[in-house]
């Protein structure tokens, strides 16, 4: 194993399922027993933060950082709401998500903690929180998706937030929550006919997952675009989980991955694999595109004229 | 029993800010104010309605959304407090409301026989959306009458534009004959924005006017186009146009609510009210009133 104080690495799906009923599915319980395995990696990696990174937040005003102490809740999914309620209260690190938002300003980037009562967390925090640290002996804390960022901007906001690992001298195990391929199935299913919802989306999943296991997570990283056009509906500009997993850990493919289960939730892939720091897995990178450092804006290719730092072009053309 | 009736449609948006700006007790954050000309376009629309007579309020929301079907509130009262996801620093609103289970149900039937997909939402707990909220508010801010609260399904994004708009339209045609059959009288919003895309950053006092505009001249572009047709009685046009706006604008009519609205009045050939278009936060909204009686003049 590799020294880093970025410990462990976890996909972790997001819908209510495994956590409200397992035992309806067997592939859900599947997911639900590898949480419980994940869970137990998580606790014996050293790890003293849970940061989570949720496709279920997203945010507009650049990147939101959960910190209020201790949100607790009786929380119902807007889809599922007839699988039952959810109480929960959990640990912040509001500390950690003050210093994360620095640096996050540091790199040039919108970001601001948020810490209200009764803020709205989101269905796949919850569920990853209750499964993963249900004692809440590790503090988190949660990071929204923004909706418009591409990847330049999600590189340089888990660069981010690496730079708050390291200056807090805490070891960190990295929580993304997202399904791979996310196409629900569109009308009411018996959950013992539970599949993905086609073999395409089945066959990309099965790409990523022998990659993840590889521990070639920067490939991943560099394969999302293309994944995002092929087994994603587009309901936000990119898919960005590997992105942001990868900018923390470190943009590399020194990993040992660990698939711990693969099922279909409702119709989505539904992985929970872990990512362990290791000396010398798959070598070198296959991908490569750009390695930006900062944020230097939405670069706008209507409104050019405005950026400031392209300066006054009218001049520029002699006219 | 008497005919019930659709006595008035509204385009309603639910930005938060206009509820933050106008410091009622209910929330938590206080403003400066702000968004002015969009917080006096409901009062010249709370007015139009001052002299109208209805018993519940029909919300379709862009920020209930699903997947697996229409959704339908199915429990009596709410109480709780909304903090908004995306600007908690400005919304944390306190709400109590009754929901008309009733006239919730008889919709839900009457979308069933058009053979929508269709679900109630029945746990007791559940949050209500602050887009629900926000246009309640905005319309009633007394509370005094029931809502019926409709989720937006997102087949847009499952399918396209134009799959949307069918179901929606199906929606519209099964709310006014629920309507029509339980002899209450309605008003119907429609919550959302026109033109979406938003600035993603938001000025150190978020009421600061000098920062407030359009995203980009495409949005107002359609967005007047889109407007005029309002005015001119023309929604058919409007809505068979709706598929290229959204795509060009990022436009909040994915979620199917203006649809769903036009539908349920019979795509008006008479004029729309228009009392107001403003920005917030660089996205286009619009509060426009559709009263029936004017097509009877």
């Amino acid at each position: 194993m590799r020294e880093d104080n970025v410990c462990k690495g976890v996909l972790v799906p997001g819908l209510p399922h495994p956590l409200l009923c397992p035992e309806k599915n067997e592939g859900w319980q599947r997911v639900r027993d590898a949480y419980e395995k994940a869970k137990v990696e998580i606790e014996e990696s050293g790890a003293e933060i849970l940061v989570l990174y949720s496709t279920f937040w997203p945010s507009i005003l650049g990147h939101q950082i959960q910190a209020y102490p201790e949100p607790e809740w009786t929380y119902v999914d807007e889809e599922f709401h007839d699988l039952g309620s959810i109480d929960y209260k959990f640990r912040m690190d509001p500390e950690f998500a003050e210093l994360a938002v620095t640096k996050c300003k540091d790199r040039g980037l919108h970001a601001r903690t948020v810490s209200y009562y009764g803020f709205p967390i989101d269905t796949g925090s919850i569920v990853a929180l209750k499964l993963l640290n249900p004692d809440n002996k590790l503090p988190a804390i949660i990071v929204s998706s923004n909706m418009y960022a591409n990847r330049a901007e999600s590189i340089v906001l888990g660069k981010s937030i690496r730079d708050a690992i390291d200056e807090s001298g805490k070891k960190a195990a990295v929580v993304v929550v997202s399904a791979l391929s996310n196409r629900l199935h569109t009308v009411e299913i018996d959950p013992k006919d539970d599949r993905i919802h086609s073999l395409k989306d089945h066959e990309w999943n099965s790409k990523f997952l022998e990659y993840l296991e590889k521990g070639r997570l920067e490939d991943v990283s560099q394969l999302s675009r293309q994944f995002h056009n092929e087994a994603r509906v587009p309901k936000v500009v990119s898919f960005k989980p590997f992105w942001i997993m990868a900018s923390i850990m470190g943009q590399n493919n020194l990993y040992d991955g660990n698939v711990l289960a693969y099922e279909p939730i409702c119709g989505t892939g539904a992985a929970v694999v872990t990512l362990t720091p290791a000396e010398d897995t798959a070598g070198d990178l296959e991908y490569d595109e750009d390695d930006p450092e900062f944020y230097k804006g939405d670069r706008e290719v209507l409104d050019f004229y405005d950026q400031p730092g392209m300066g006054p072009l009218e001049e520029r053309d002699g006219n | 029993m008497s005919k019930g009736e659709i006595v008035m449609g509204a385009l309603a948006p639910h930005p938060p800010h206009l509820v933050y700006a106008e410091n009622p007790p209910q929330n938590e954050a206080t403003s400066e104010g702000g968004w002015e000309e969009l917080r006096w376009g409901y009062e010249r629309l709370r007015d139009s309605l001052s002299e109208k007579d209805y018993d519940v309020i029909i919300i379709h929301t862009p920020h209930w959304a699903t997947f697996v079907g229409t959704h339908f509130l199915g429990v009596e009262k709410f109480k709780s407090l909304s903090v908004d996801p995306i600007f908690p620093n400005i919304f944390r609103y306190n709400y109590d409301l009754k929901v008309d289970v009733e006239l919730s149900k008889a919709i839900h039937d009457s979308a069933a026989e058009e053979g929508l997909l269709v679900k109630m939402m029945e746990n007791p707990d559940f949050r209500i959306d602050y887009g629900t909220i926000t246009s309640g508010h905005l319309v009633n801010p007394k509370w005094d009458k029931p809502i019926v609260c409709i989720s937006s399904n997102r087949s847009k994004f499952y399918f396209n534009s134009e799959l949307m708009q069918a179901n929606m339209i199906k929606l519209g045609e099964a709310t006014r004959k629920a309507v029509e059959a339980s002899g209450k009288k309605a008003l119907l919003l429609s919550s959302n924005s026109l033109s979406h895309r938003h600035f993603t950053t938001e000025p150190e006092i978020p009421e600061d006017m000098s920062k407030e505009h359009i995203t980009n001249h495409n949005q107002y572009l359609w967005d007047m186009k889109m407007i005029n047709l309002m005015k001119e009685g023309k929604t058919r046009e409007m809505i068979d146009l709706m598929p290229d706006f959204t795509e060009q604008t990022v436009a909040e009519t994915e979620a199917g609510c203006l649809t769903w609205l036009m539908s349920a009045l019979g795509f008006p050939d008479y004029k729309a009210t228009v009392h107001a278009y403003g920005t917030v936060i660089g996205t286009g909204n619009a509060i426009i009133g559709w009263d029936p009686k004017k097509a009877k003049i």
